[in-house]
């Protein structure tokens, strides 16, 4: 199809959010985060998709030549890759200190902000 | 809100947000399709610098304030991980307990395999301007490599490998050297982070210019910034205790 | 200075902050104490300086740099740019003078930290220059989230506060997913046009009708922006950030990060969207979802006791007036909400220092258990009611200028309820700003009661040990804010200057076409209209009475006239409602911020269809 790679990558992110409203455990809720952020590897790997074509490396084999995916949208997903795992690094430190704090990661049961 | 009505209200919210998704996405350009502008643009540029990997000529050379930008994030989350997992006023450090026995094949195979992952890594960095790979991939390779030792049972082993003292020192020095490089394209050429180096020839080891540079030193902070917050996590685990614990 | 040079100011902005960081990172634990605190400072107030610089070069035209030295060829380019006009220089140097206050105050501020604190802090000055200057939209996404990553570890700081890690767990999810849903926004962008540099969107899109993936576009790329400017309904975050973060911090939080996502919407609308999408559909858009904004702001941050989070509130709804006065898109209204913005910073960060202060001196932020106990104070109270008196709206303080103007605006297109709206607004939140202060240093009104179990008590760890006198690095920062705020808009011909930087705002087309061809930018207006008016002063000084008047309901609510008492009852179970739903549960947060999307995606797109 067409346009399905969108929509895949559309529901990744609406399912993410879905994971972290149902979540009951914060870490849950922080590697619903991550899948939410994995639709958008695949919308930016899939805008710079063509058909029939290689990578954007050249080499010995591989003369240079414009017939060769987006290399754009792949600098891209490397950049959101590394924000995603220091972002996801971050959370799951505060998660750890708060488990501390208050012996337990359940949304639900923690009280310490509400009004 | 209870669970049902905080249910309630996403998916209203994340109906309509559907909603809205498949009507861009309906009108977006065909997946696969031949037109792409940025990368009629960017693989010639490319060329003209002499840089065989695209995607590292545009990461570090044609929109390598981005990369600039990324680096810094990776270095103030170890800062950020390490203020937040810092042993807390009713905590102490204490000695790494004794370890469990792993198999004696674990830890033959974890022994094996580390020389081989660190030199897998260092190719990724080293040649970032030649294959897929670089800085940022090459890093996490050697990270992970290193924590071989642990995975193979041995944290007393790792702990000795990873002076964290200097890998701190580490950190700031691949960051200092991407903003160093990034001024010197000021004094030498007029615009920050231009690529000012002599080219060299396409398909060589000494390639690209500043790419192989910016590689390494990204390479570097990566390596020390993953091994420095996996070893607050590990830390947390394994050596912090509320002081009065035995453990 | 020419143009070319002045260019090579912009990176400095961003790589100086991170220089001085890595050397923290490096030898700061080997550092003593003090030369940490002046390296970090100093540096602070070096970015302060190079951006005033850069803001004397760049009025009245704009400082672009392509960096790498890929300049545009046939309007496109593979580089990305750096564009400065003087709203942005502005906003560059109104994050290097908050740093500078903030880390001032720190000196004495924390016990220890081991060079963690200022780094962090440097990096998070990084990242909002870096924000405020960028000319490509994937580089503004990576600049937020430079500033993400060092915030939510700067809220968590305070590692031994049980609320302080769950409010910087709330914040990070929060903002982490706005910000993805911009980056799917910018995917979409992407496939229609093959740019990222903000002139070259705005090229292709101008003068095209706006179809579903445009809309689609423009409401995901400004969610990430309005999440982090706190608008409802995204703003929930944010009150729980100011309560638990370090004084310092929430100084920079309030004063200009918040400020810095309506700047970043403002920006892509004016470049990238402005000639495609209708400006009545964005005007009614923005009107609407600011005008509910400020109104629940005001309301919760009345009801409030935790000093912090009535700040926090009190942000919230002057956003929503800063949105109003952008959503007038015009010179005029963004003027008004640039003056505002500067007159707000100071006093807002004045009033959180202050709270700080009173947390170092007496172990609490609550309005209820500080009650009376800072009787006698000398010079605490003048700063405390001067910027109350500040957010009120009093003239000749900056946000009155700033408010003069947007109600004009308003007025000018239409919406008669504008100034009646502002003069609520700001006397409720004044109100309540002024209410804690008279119980806290005068003890006036009887004892307030301990019930309220559904709100935030002031219950946070001091960051020092108790302090018996209140240090000069701590006053100092103070006095400045509250004079930089009465500055704005006293400074001769400073509104005028703010109108030609608000003007330039404005010409998206001007933008594009001076960074991708070097035109010269337009001339600007010569006259334009930003002075004190009469009806400007007039509702200025209402606003205060006002506030005065509230602050008294505030403190004599039990002394009211029996039909009063029945009428401030019937409003009690709305009011639990809503501080119901402020429950500081994630997941709740998350699935407002879905609604939020698909509110502004309805407003925006139905009347496209």
């Amino acid at each position: 199809m067409n346009v399905y790679a969108y929509f895949v990558a559309g529901w990744l992110l609406i399912a993410g959010g879905y994971g972290i409203v149902r979540s009951r455990h914060m870490v849950h809720a922080i590697v619903s985060l991550a899948v939410s952020q994995s639709g958008t590897y695949v919308l930016l790997l899939a805008v710079g998709y063509q058909h029939n074509v290689t990578a954007p490396v050249f080499g010995s084999t591989e003369k240079p030549t414009k017939q060769v995916v987006d290399p754009v949208v792949q600098a891209m997903t490397l950049t959101d890759i590394v924000v995603s795992a220091t972002v996801t690094a971050l959370l799951l430190a505060l998660a750890v200190q708060v488990n501390k704090r208050q012996g337990t990661v359940n949304p639900d049961d923690l009280a310490a902000l509400e009004g | 809100m209870s669970r049902r009505v905080r249910l309630l209200v996403f998916l209203v919210g994340g109906g309509a947000v559907a909603v809205m998704f498949a009507l861009a996405f309906l009108s977006m350009p065909h997946f696969g399709r031949p037109e792409h502008l940025y990368r009629d643009l960017a693989v010639p540029a490319a060329v003209r610098h002499a840089t065989a990997n695209v995607v590292s000529s545009v990461n570090f050379d044609q929109r390598a304030i981005d990369t600039f930008g990324e680096e810094t994030i990776l270095i103030a989350s170890v800062v950020g991980t390490a203020a937040l997992l810092r042993p807390a006023k009713e905590e102490t450090e204490r000695r790494v307990p004794d370890t469990g026995r792993t198999l004696g094949a674990t830890r033959l195979v974890g022994y094996l395999l580390l020389p081989v992952s660190l030199v897998i890594g260092l190719d990724v960095v080293v040649h970032g301007q030649l294959t897929p790979g670089g800085g940022f991939q090459g890093g996490a390779v050697l990270a992970t490599g290193l924590h071989l030792l642990y995975v193979s049972g041995s944290y007393p082993a790792l702990d000795r490998l990873r002076p964290l003292e200097l890998f701190d020192i580490a950190d700031a020095l691949g960051a200092t050297t991407f903003a160093a490089v990034g001024l010197a394209g000021i004094a030498i050429a007029g615009s920050f982070l231009s690529n000012m180096v002599s080219f060299g020839t396409f398909g060589a080891l000494f390639s690209a210019g500043t790419v192989p540079i910016l590689n390494v030193a990204v390479g570097l902070e990566v390596f020390v910034g993953i091994v420095a917050i996996l070893a607050k996590f590990l830390e947390q685990d394994i050596t912090v205790v509320k002081e009065g614990d035995d453990g | 200075m020419t143009t070319p040079a002045a260019g090579q100011l912009l990176p400095v902005l961003v790589a100086a902050p991170i220089l001085v960081a890595c050397l923290l990172v490096a030898v700061g634990p080997r550092l003593p104490r003090p030369a940490v605190d002046v390296l970090a400072t100093g540096t602070a107030l070096g970015v302060t300086g190079v951006a005033a610089l850069l803001l004397v070069v760049t009025d009245p035209g704009r400082t672009v740099s392509w960096f790498g030295g890929w300049t545009p060829v046939h309007r496109v380019s593979v580089g990305i740019p750096f564009v400065a006009d003087s709203v942005s220089a502005g906003i560059a140097l109104l994050v290097g003078g908050l740093m500078s206050c903030s880390l001032l105050y720190s000196w004495r501020y924390f016990e220890s930290v081991e060079g963690h604190f200022h780094a962090l802090m440097l990096f998070f000055l990084a990242g909002m220059e870096g924000f405020a200057l960028s000319g490509d939209v994937f580089d503004m996404f990576v600049f937020f989230e430079v500033m993400g990553a060092a915030a939510y570890a700067l809220t968590g700081f305070k590692v031994e506060d049980e609320s302080a890690v769950e409010g910087g767990l709330n914040f990070g999810i929060v903002n982490s997913l706005g910000a993805y849903l911009s980056l799917t926004g910018i995917g979409i962008l992407y496939a229609r046009v093959g740019q990222l540099g903000l002139p070259q969107l705005g090229d292709a899109l101008a003068h095209k009708p706006p179809d579903a993936l445009v809309v689609a576009a423009f409401v995901l790329i400004v969610t990430g922006f309005l999440v982090k400017s706190a608008m409802v309904p995204f703003h929930f975050w944010l009150a729980d950030a100011h309560a638990v973060a370090p004084a310092p911090v929430c100084v920079l939080f309030s004063g200009v990060m918040v400020e810095l996502g309506l700047y970043g919407t403002a920006r892509v609308f004016w470049v990238v969207f402005g000639e495609t999408i209708p400006l009545d559909d964005i005007r009614r858009t923005f009107l609407i979802l600011g005008a509910t904004t400020a109104v629940l702001g005001a309301v919760m941050c009345f009801t409030q006791r935790h000093l912090k989070r009535l700040l926090a509130y009190s942000t919230i709804s002057h956003v929503g007036l800063f949105i109003i006065g952008f959503a007038c898109l015009d010179p005029d209204g963004t003027a008004g909400a640039a003056l505002y913005v500067l007159g707000h910073a100071g006093v807002k960060a004045a009033l959180f220092l202050i709270a700080g202060v009173l947390l170092d001196r007496y172990g609490s932020v609550d309005e209820v258990d500080l009650y009376g106990r800072a009787k006698g104070q000398r010079l605490m109270p003048w700063l405390f009611f001067g910027s109350a008196l500040g957010l009120a709206g009093l003239p000749p303080f900056g946000t009155a200028l700033g408010k003069s103007l947007i109600e004009d605006a308003t007025l000018v297109h239409g919406f008669d309820w504008g100034p009646a709206l502002f003069v609520l607004v700001s006397a409720v939140t004044a109100g309540a700003v002024l209410r804690a202060g008279l119980r806290i240093y005068f003890g006036l009104g009887p004892e307030p009661q301990q019930e309220d179990a559904d709100k935030t008590k002031g219950d946070e760890e001091p960051d020092t040990p108790r302090l018996a006198r209140v240090p000069l690095t701590m006053v100092v920062p103070i006095v400045v804010l509250v004079l930089g705020g009465l500055a704005a808009g006293v400074v001769p011909h400073g509104g005028q200057a703010v109108a030609h930087a608000a003007e330039r705002l404005i010409d998206g087309k001007g933008y594009i076409d001076q960074a991708l061809t070097n035109a010269a930018p337009t001339p600007l207006h010569p006259e334009p209209k930003a002075d004190w008016t009469t009806l400007g002063v007039l509702l200025g000084v209402v606003s205060t009475l006002l506030a005065f008047g509230f602050a008294a309901l505030g403190l004599w609510a039990q002394k009211l006239p029996r039909p009063m008492q029945a009428v401030s009852a019937a409003f009690r179970p709305l009011m639990r409602v809503l501080h119901h739903i402020h429950s500081g549960h994630v997941g709740d947060y998350v699935a407002w911020l879905f609604v939020g999307v698909a509110v502004l995606a309805g407003l925006v797109g139905i009347p496209l269809r």
